[in-house]
This record gives C-alpha cells, structure tokens and sequence, in this order.
C-alpha cells in the first residue's frame, strides 16, 4: 500500500458530562491510502460522527480529543493552530454535512455560496470562480442554470449533489461524508452513491463515509469499519467483512436487515441496548450483549487484531486464529 | 375476499397551491383504490412525493378528501372522521420525538387514550390494561414503562410505545406512517416484529407506508406500489418482489441497497431522476418521463389498472402490450 493520506492513531474523544466524561471515541487507529473509499458503519451513539468530527478537526466543548494523533498527509492535524487549519480546510481536506438543508444558506444562491468557498481560500478572480462553479455542478449532474436557484428550489437529492459539488471545488485530497444519504429516497440515494463513486475515480480523491445504514456503502466501498460504543471492532475489505464477517456484533448486524432476494427468514436483531459510556463494563464493550460471551470477555477488553488484513476486536475470534 | 376492513374506491386529495395569480392544484393522490382485509399488512410504497402520506392523513381524517369513497367496517365514512373510526383506525407516525407528549409521563398518556376510547374500563381496569398494553409491544418491564418520561426512552422504545397508544382503542386497522425510517438499522427489524405480531395474534391489520422495499417485503402480505398519486402496481408482497410488472416497480427494485444483491450494473446512469410534483397534470402515464418503455401512448393517455393474475394489477401500457 502507497503512503496513507490519513493515518488515525489511538484517537480518544471525550465529552464532559454531569456525571463525568463519556468515552465516545475510544482508542481508535486506522489508515486511509490515497484514493481509497473506508467507510464506517454502527448504531447511532456508536461515537461514528465523534471520529469524524475529531479527524476534521471540527469539534467543540464538551467534546475534546484527548488523545491520539490524526496525520494528513504527514502533517499532524491535532497540532495545528486555527489559522494553518484553515489553510488545508476545503482545499485538502471538506467535509460534506449530513443534512443538505441545514448546511446551506437559504437565503444565498448556490452560486454566492461556491464562491463564498473559493473567495475565502483562494485568490481567484470572479470569472475563474464562475467557470469553476458551473465545472463543479455539471460533474454532479446538476444544470448550471440551478447556479442562480436557492436551496429550497432544489430537491432534497440535488441539495445533497450541491454539497458534494461545493467540497469539490478545490479539489481537495480527501471529502469526509457525514451520512449524506440518509434524509434521501432509495432512488435518491442510490443516484448519489454512483456519482461520488463515479467521481472519485475520476479525480482520485480519498472517501470517509460514515453510515449506520451499511447496505447503501456495501457496493461502493473498498474497507468497512464497524464501530461499536466507541471502538472500531471490525475492519477489512468491504465484501470480506460482508460474506465472512467475524465479530459477533457485526454478524447481529448483518441480521438485522431484511434482504429482497433469497429465502425470507425470521430476522431477530440485536438484544439489549449499547453500554454507558460514562462506566463502561471492564471486559469486552459487547460482552454484555453477546451471546457467546465468557468470563475471560467480561474481564479483559479484547485488542483489535488483524489477520491478513482483516482486523477484529474479539477473544473469541482472536484464539480460534492463535490456536 | 368478501370480508374487507378498509375499502378505499377512488379517493383523491387535491392541494391548492402557489399565490393568486399562479394558483394551481397539487394532484397529491388521484384516485386512488384499494382493499384492506382482517388481519393483513397492506405496504403502500413509494418515494417523497408520490402522496403515501397524503393517503393516510386522509384515512386518519386529518384532511377531508377532495373526492372518493371511504368504507370502513361495512360503513361509508362522511367527510371528517368521528373519534370514533379515529379509534378504531388510529395512526402511528413517523418521528419518534416529535409525537410523544415530553412533559407527561408514558403512563399518562396511556390512560388518556383508554379513558377516550374504553370508557368501560374502571380505573383500576386502565392500569392492568396499560400495563398488558406496553407489554404486548415488547417494553418490558410494563409497570416501571409506564411511570418513565419520553427521554427516558431511546427512539425504538417510542416507536413501540406508538403501537401501544394505537393498540389502546382496540382498533381493527393502523395506519404505520414509516414507522421505522428514522431509527437505527439495527432497531428496525423489532419493530418490525411488532408489526407482525401485532397482525399473528392481536388480528389487526396494518396499513405499512414505506419507501424501502425489503422491510416491505418482510412484514407485508400484499403491496401497493405508488408514483406520484396513483397505484402503479398490487399484489402479493412475494409476487411484486419476483417479478415487477411496471418499470417504476423495477427502478425501485434495482435501487433498493442490498448487500446480499449484486450490484446491477444496469443503473449506472447517475441521474436517475426525482417524481415529479403533480400540478394542474395533464393526460399521459406520471412516470413516462423516467421511463425507458416509455410509448406515444403513455404520453397522451393514461394507463389503467390491468388484472395481470388473479392477484397482480399494474396501469402500464408496455406491460399490457406484452
């Protein structure tokens, strides 16, 4: 693999709570490689948008990373003042919001709004801003007459594409997605999903995409992440995490979901809800709702432990390969 | 089939929209018919846009319909609904946090809705229903429930806790307006247990609205698919699933995310097009724009539902040539 583009390592966040600081994100590593599509999948409180907002630098009291390093292209992001932030902010680095409607102006044009982006990082002159703008717009399918349109004159879809067309605009090395897909329709979605993937193989730029709907990343992925209460504890090749998932919280996970092909069978879910985050259980975050649990897993947290590069966070799992 | 909960015989809802001089009317559902029977999950499917939730808004008679029949248990229903067809077709919707009273506690929101509809009930009668109530949607324990506020509860508890409100007036049909589209994946499949169990041993029947496909596919007998106001497509769930008559049935098919399917390269256009919003329409299929069967027929006439199977009907005119 050539050099990450991103290297997470050890990421910890923290948000300050009346009962005293919540593990949102805890002990977190991953790397990214130049292009590469991750995604990261769990249930809602799993700390998914914690991360990303770490790694983006983006997060405000009571949440603070307390530790870890998050490495963009060599650089370590977590020492960077405000100011040198901004200089790989949109450029490098953007990030695409999770609800379309609230991330844009209503009551800005979508052009004024592009070139809000390119004013305040680059120094180009009105018309090459024009002619970016509608470069941008015609790549995610929207006519460039919608340049003149406000948000509400646009669908919920478009909306989405403007976002993306907007992170596009300095062609950055890296877009982090904050579930774009999940205010949209099945068609909808399914038109976004084929048009970030069209374009990141066209321009080459590296996708964190964070969901807890996995069946929308499944086909456009190249790894998948399962984060559970903070941790990530399944990580491999998309496909491979899919046929021969490993973890028993990924497996309640791919459970859960109804199919629209094959047999139909009874579908039961995972019991119980996530741990506290404020005193989590000393063993295995999942031991409490895992059917398989031991003593050993109520006792010792697991390490994430990769074989031929699929990486799970399980006792069980973990002395089956030792053995 | 002659034994028939709900009968709904060409029922519109028509919306006035945009200021004086640009006036028109919004055809958010166009004579629309269908049947629901005794203890069947009927899924109405469609995208935003394509009037599901018009259709059961008017059903629940929050608006009157602009025209069309409303039979309910044998009787033909005026223009607004009496609380009482509003017990006994209650509805369940879709924002777990905005439709629960967050000042009260559960309990008390039960006991309001059994007072209203069960008046026979003493008080202590109320409390063991409520109890059995929230019990029979899976929140276990049901007494400590009861005395919780609504943030005590996570988003699928609410849901749950909608069903057991619905459940209060013992009604013979819900109408479930995406009942779970806004919780977790991982949430959602119990919920969906609750629906069936709902129909397997409480006998009610459940009107599903979604936009996804295979929780449709899970849960429903029979499936109505909707475009933009009128029924595209109907038949038994497994029937629509194996094999979809009507092109928007199979663009809904060919989008749905399924990880167990393989990516059909088929869909690799990357626009695949919004419904469109129904303003003063004119003759012609609704989907003929999208559609890639789309005929001169489709464009100057409107498709009608043609039998295709004892229980399968579809308004296309491509399928019908075929």
């Amino acid at each position: 693999m050539s050099t990450p583009i991103l290297e997470v390592r050890n990421l910890k966040v923290q948000y300050a709570t009346p009962a005293g600081p919540a593990q949102a994100v805890s002990d977190v590593s991953f790397d990214l490689a130049p292009g590469e599509f991750l995604a990261v999948v769990g249930e809602s409180g799993c700390g998914k948008s914690t991360m990303l907002f770490s790694i983006a630098q983006l997060l405000n009291y009571p949440a603070e990373t307390v530790s870890g390093s998050v490495k963009f292209d060599g650089i370590d992001l977590t020492s960077l003042s405000a100011e040198d932030l901004r200089q790989h902010r949109w450029r490098d680095i953007s990030v695409v919001m999770q609800s379309a409607m609230n991330a844009l102006n209503p009551t800005l044009s979508i052009a004024a709004q592009l070139a809000d982006v390119c004013r305040a990082h680059t120094d180009w002159r009105d018309d090459k801003i024009d002619r970016r703008s509608a470069e941008v717009l015609e790549m995610v399918s929207i006519d460039v007459a919608h340049l003149k349109s406000f948000p509400f004159q646009l669908s919920g879809g478009m909306r989405q594409r403007a976002m993306i067309a907007m992170a596009l605009l300095l062609e950055p090395k890296l877009i982090i997605m904050d579930e774009p897909t999940s205010a949209l329709d099945v068609v909808a979605q399914r038109s976004l999903m084929r048009q970030v993937e069209n374009l990141r193989q066209s321009l080459g730029f590296a996708v964190l995409f964070v969901t807890h709907d996995m069946s929308v990343v499944s086909h456009f992925s190249d790894r998948l992440a399962v984060m559970y209460a903070g941790e990530i504890v399944e990580l491999g090749a998309t496909r491979e995490v899919f046929d021969h998932s490993r973890h028993p919280y990924s497996n309640g996970l791919m459970d859960a979901f109804p199919s629209i092909v094959g047999d139909k069978k009874e579908l039961t879910g995972i019991a119980g809800n996530p741990p506290s985050l404020v005193n989590p259980p000393g063993g295995c975050l999942f031991a409490p709702r895992c059917h398989f649990a031991t003593d050993e897993c109520r006792e010792y947290r697991p390490e994430l432990i990769s074989v031929e590069g699929h990486a799970v966070r399980c006792h069980l799992v973990n002395s089956r390969v030792r053995s | 089939m002659s034994d028939v909960v709900l009968k709904v015989d060409k029922l519109s809802r028509y919306f006035r929209v945009g200021g004086f001089r640009s006036a028109g009317t919004l055809h958010a559902a166009d004579e629309v018919s269908f049947e629901v029977a005794p203890s069947e999950i009927v899924a109405l499917v469609g995208e935003s846009g394509s009037g599901k939730s018009t259709i059961a808004r008017v059903l629940a008679g929050l608006y009157p319909p602009t025209s069309g029949q409303i039979t309910f248990e044998g009787r033909v229903q005026g223009k607004r609904a009496s609380r009482q067809v509003r017990g006994q077709m209650p509805m369940v919707f879709q924002d777990p946090f905005g439709s629960i009273n967050p000042v009260l506690r559960v309990g008390h929101s039960l006991q309001r809705s059994l007072k209203l509809h069960r008046p026979e009930l003493d008080k202590a009668g109320r409390q063991v229903e409520a109890v059995s109530l929230v019990e029979r949607v899976g929140l276990l324990p049901g007494a400590e429930v009861l005395h919780r506020f609504p943030h005590e509860l996570s988003g699928g508890q609410r849901q749950r806790l909608g069903f057991a409100q619905a459940l209060a007036s013992r009604p013979s049909l819900i109408l479930a307006d995406e009942p779970v589209s806004m919780l977790d994946v991982s949430i959602r499949i119990g919920l969906l247990n609750v629906m069936r169990a709902l129909r397997d041993e409480e006998h009610v029947s459940l009107l599903y609205i979604t936009h996804d496909l295979s929780s449709a596919r899970y849960v429903a007998d029979r499936m109505i698919v909707l475009y933009a106001g009128r029924i595209v497509e109907e038949g038994t769930t497994d029937e629509v699933i194996a094999d979809p008559s009507h092109p928007y049935t199979r663009l809904l098919m060919a989008t749905a995310p399924d990880p167990r399917l393989p990516l059909a390269h088929d869909t690799d256009v990357v626009d695949l097009g919004e419904p469109p919003k129904v303003i003063n329409p004119g003759p012609g299929c609704r989907f003929a724009p999208r559609c890639p069967l789309a005929m001169e027929q489709c464009r100057s006439s409107t498709p009608t539902m043609v039998q295709l199977s004892l229980t399968k009907r579809v308004a296309c005119f491509a399928v019908e040539q075929r």
